[in-house]
Parts: C-alpha cells; structure tokens; sequence
C-alpha cells in the first residue's frame, strides 16, 4: 500500500531532527531553492493536490491568489482539529513534526513568506512542546531564520496555542483568534490571500496537505497525480472511529472503495453487528446508509453520492443504534460550538436540538419533521462561515435515510402532544 | 495598577511570547493560558494586569476570555478532567463511563471535588477518537476506557 505521510510514522525518535535527516527528511529544500518560487507553485498545481481540511480546495491554486506584491504575508498552519471523528493531524504532530516544518517552508518560499505560525487547539499543548522542540532543532540547523542555506529566504515559525473553539478551525476565525480576538468568523470576500493575518495575504493550510508538499517536490507532480482518481490525486489519511474492530488513522490512495477502508483496513463492524450507516468526512458531511458502502473514496464519488470527503474522519455506526441519538449528540455539539454570531446558525441550532430533543422523549410527531426541514433551510447557506450548514448535514441526511428512526419515537408519543 | 503581579519567570515568559507577533494583542490567547495554568482561574484582577501587558482595555479582555471554554472564572481542580463526549466515544458507551466517574468523584459533571483536587467537565471532540471512549485529564491524553481503567488513572494521581 503507497504511504507518504505514514512511511515511518511509528519509527522511533521520528520526531527528533536526527531520525527524520536519515530517512532523507530536509532534502526537498535544496531542491526547491534552485527553483523559482513561481515554479514551486506550479509544481504543487500540477500535483493535484487538494486541501485536506475539509474543503478541498486546490493548493496550488490557493497559494497562486495571493495578492501580487503586498508584503509582509502569513502562513498560518491549521492545526485546530476538532471536526468530530478527526485525529490525523494529531498523530502527524506528535510523531513526524518535522515533516509539517519542512511543508512549511516550502510553501513560504513558494510564496514568499517570512513568517509562519501553527495554530494548535489549546488541547494540543503536549504537542505545543514537541512542536516547539523540532522547530528549536530546524533553526539550530539553519532551516529556519536569516539566509536559508545561503538563499536570502527568511522565515520563522511560531506556535500559537488556541483555548478551546471548535469554530477556530474555520479560517477567518482562526484568523481572528490569532490576532487576540473572539473567534468568530469574518465576512468574505476580501478573502485570506488578500486581507488575511493583520490584513496582509495570507496562506492557511491544514497540517496534512503541508506535510504533502516535500513529498511533491521530491518526488515530482506526476508522480503524485499518478495516484489516486482524476479530480482526487494522491493519498488521503482517514481516521476511521465508532463501531470497527481496529480503529485507527490509516492512510489510503484516493479512489480506494469504502467497503475496503470499513471491512478489511478497520477490519469490520464488532460483535456480529451489521453496518447501519457511516459519516465519511466528519461529523459536517452528510451521513450515508450502508447500501452505500460500495462507493469510492474520493472527493467526486462522495461527492455524488451526496455527502462529502470533508476532512478524512470515517465515523462507523452499527444496527444496534437509532440514527436520532448520535444526531442529537451532533445537533448538540454544534449548538455548543456555534459562536454566536449569525442569528439563523445561533438560533437555528438550539430549535433543531429542543426538538430533537423533543422527539427522543416521546413527544415528537410528524409534523415536528416537517419543522426541522424548514429550520435547515433557513439555515443553510445564511451564515458568515459553515457551522449551521454543518449542522444540517446530520440532521437533514437522517431524515433521509432513516425516517424510520425518528417514526419509533413517534409510535409512543400521546395524541396531542406537539 | 492591577492587584495582580506577574513573577519574574512570567515576566520573561511574557517577553518571549511577545517577541512572537508585530502586534501586542496576538499574545491575548497565550497570556489567558499563562494565568490559566498558573492560577487555575482568571481573576478579574488578572484580566486588568493582561490588558496592560497588552495595551487594550480589560472589558476586551473579559470579552475574549469568556469565548473560550479553557479560561474559567471559578477556580478549577488540581486535575482538570475533560470527558469527551461525542459522536465516536457516544457510539463506544462514554455515556455510562461518565456517569461512573461523576459518581466515583462524588460530584456531577461540570463541579469540582470539595478538595479541589478534581474538576470534571463533559467535553466536545478531542482529536483522539480512534482511542474512544477517551478523556484528557490536564495535558495526557487516556483513551481506550473501561470503568476499572479509569479508577486506576483517577487513583493514581496525587
């Protein structure tokens, strides 16, 4: 199985500079710096590679919008993982640290930053230390601070820890967070590679698509867009939680089919249980029924299939559970995370959770249903950023799939109850 | 001047944080932090000596504090735990593992130990779901729970 990101990831003392040099860790830099920055940015465009955080927006085309001849610019690294099933991006921090340093600064000297921070979640402060160590080790060795290798390129990373809000992994809060702010989402446009960090352009990329880079560049465009679909290039980490015999983070081609990711890299659903239904992207993309379980993983099939790739958290859920509990724990999550801001997000959420609520004690009806839809419609796509949009995924692809679900509850609600 | 003083070793802690950022106020998040774990809350009194290491008023300060679940304004436990309670941990039983540790602590959810030794705190996802049912007590991580897990890990600590 092809593993760039994982090759070695559970070899020891990965994450000391010494370790990471003899498995050939650094060595993309020369490589790069007898390039022009330009060609680095095409070299990643050719890639193919595709955000990792969620969104999937193409990389090097979000490194290219940035505004010509404005300086200083930001890199600003999203390490704020808290999309609900996501744990990735913490075991590329705590085991190959190196490995994001080296992405970012490829991705400063393609586009010319001289300053970079990683915005961890506040949760992550044991990975603050180790962080903090390999980019102590990088600077001791010269890959960061004045006169990279003798090229002229400046660049220092910082960490940054954040406090506990899951909406600061949406860019524009994080932005916000990081300027010593309430973390709440901006207007956009100016989008970040125009007005970003302090005002200035700004690239902000996921842990795991920066870690990608010194594997392009290494290795070359072709080779990586040689992997995986043709709108879906490379490898992908999926962290694969609930009902499986092995979860675990794993790392997969693009394209490779769910029922192989479920039944034989997870190793299948425990205790003779049958597969009810699965979220591929995170707790934000629609969840899919198991009829569904023969489609590919990547963007364009879940995509078609009607959900999303989002940001790699495969949650499994068995026969044994209702559909309406797990949503009430999302709808919950959501209410709780929901910064407050925009009036159909703040207040959209609550209704969506009171009656749910609701529902699951008996007192629910058809019509109560009826009423959710209407509260998702007004929700989705009426808010500064994602989070009501992501709260509707669970709620509306429940209904879909599993009416039924919610109709148990229905079965003993007394007459009148509404 | 505030009624609270930063120690020397916080000075210089403070001095490097701000050596980070072109601009003071992007230090606002690691300073709460600092007080945080020194103190185990954020005093009023704290949030003035943070406004002046800052240079912004300390209504703005008490306005980012309170959007931020890991600053608290009462004084939390020696032992902050933080039981995730979503999705992946919901679908491998945290349910009932929370309602043994509330009773073992002899506290509900969300109050702290008359010793002040632990505070337990419901929690949203914490990356670390492939472990479900996890908690994080402090800066560990403990996944993989069952009832008999957690009572050697809550009596094992001083």
């Amino acid at each position: 199985m092809t593993q760039i990101l994982f090759k070695n990831i559970n070899m020891k003392d990965l994450q000391t500079m010494k370790v990471y040099e003899e498995q050939g860790g650094y060595q993309s830099l020369k490589k790069a710096f007898a390039q022009k920055p330009e060609e680095i940015i095409e070299v990643v465009k050719a890639s193919g590679l595709r955000g990792r955080g969620g969104a999937g927006f193409p990389t090097g085309l979000k490194w290219s919008f940035l505004a010509k001849d404005v300086f200083p610019r930001y890199l600003c690294c999203n390490a704020d993982e808290s999309e609900p099933g996501t744990c990735k991006d913490r075991e590329l921090l705590l085991k190959n640290p190196h490995m994001l340093i080296e992405g970012m600064i490829l991705c400063s000297y393609a586009c010319r930053i001289e300053t970079g921070y990683i915005y961890l979640r506040g949760e992550f402060h044991d990975l603050n230390f180790i962080m903090d160590k390999a980019l102590e080790e990088a600077r001791a060795k010269g890959y960061l601070g004045k006169n990279i290798m003798g090229t002229g390129f400046d660049l220092e990373i910082h960490t940054h820890l954040g406090a506990g809000a899951y909406i600061c992994g949406e860019e524009s809060a994080l932005l916000n967070s990081l300027e010593g702010g309430r973390g709440e989402p901006r207007m956009k446009p100016p989008f970040p590679a125009v007005e970003g960090l302090y005002a200035k352009p700004t690239v902000i990329n996921n842990v795991e698509t920066l870690c990608v880079v010194p594997y392009i560049i290494n290795e070359g465009a072709e080779k990586y867009a040689s992997m995986g679909t043709e709108k879906s290039k490379g490898t992908k980490l999926v962290s694969v939680s609930g009902h499986v015999n092995k979860p675990g983070n794993y790392e997969v081609v693009l394209g490779t089919p769910m029922r192989e990711i479920i039944y034989e890299i997870a190793g299948g659903i425990p205790n003779g249980n049958k597969l009810k239904a699965f979220i591929p992207g995170g707790s934000s993309t629609p969840m899919l029924p198991a009829d569904q379980v023969d489609v590919l993983y990547d963007y364009e099939s879940l995509a078609a299939a009607g959900s999303m790739l989002g940001s790699g958290a495969l949650i499994v859920i068995d026969d044994s559970v209702n559909i309406v509990e797990p949503t009430l724990r999302l709808i919950s999550f959501y209410m709780h995370e929901s910064c407050g801001k925009c009036t159909p997000c703040r207040e959209g959420t609550r209704w969506l959770y009171q009656i749910v609520e609701r529902i699951m004690q008996n007192k629910g009806q058809l019509e109560h249903i009826e009423k959710m839809e209407d509260i998702c419609d007004n929700m989705t796509m009426k808010a500064f950023c994602p989070l009501a949009d992501a709260c509707v995924s669970p709620v509306m692809s429940s209904i879909k799939h599993f009416r039924a679900d919610y109709e148990e509850y229905f079965k003993n609600a007394p007459v009148g109850s509404v | 001047m505030s009624g609270f003083t930063f120690s020397e070793n916080q000075e210089k802690e403070i001095a490097g944080i701000l050596s980070k950022y072109p601009f003071k106020k992007s230090a606002m998040l690691p300073l709460l932090t600092l007080v945080q774990r020194a103190e185990r809350v954020i005093s009023p009194e704290a949030m003035v000596a943070i406004s002046e290491k800052l240079d912004c008023s300390p209504a703005y300060v008490q306005s980012v504090m309170s959007f931020y679940t890991m600053y608290h304004t009462e004084k939390v436990g020696k032992y902050m735990i933080l039981f995730c309670i979503n999705i992946s941990c919901q679908l491998n039983g945290c349910d009932k593992l929370l309602e043994h540790t509330a009773k073992k602590l002899n506290i509900k959810v969300g109050e702290t130990t008359s010793d002040e030794k632990f505070t337990l705190h419901r929690e949203e996802c914490l990356a670390d779901c492939t472990n479900a049912p996890m908690m994080r007590i402090n800066d560990t991580y403990y996944g993989g729970l069952t009832e008999q897990r957690i009572d050697q890990i809550l009596d094992s600590l001083d």
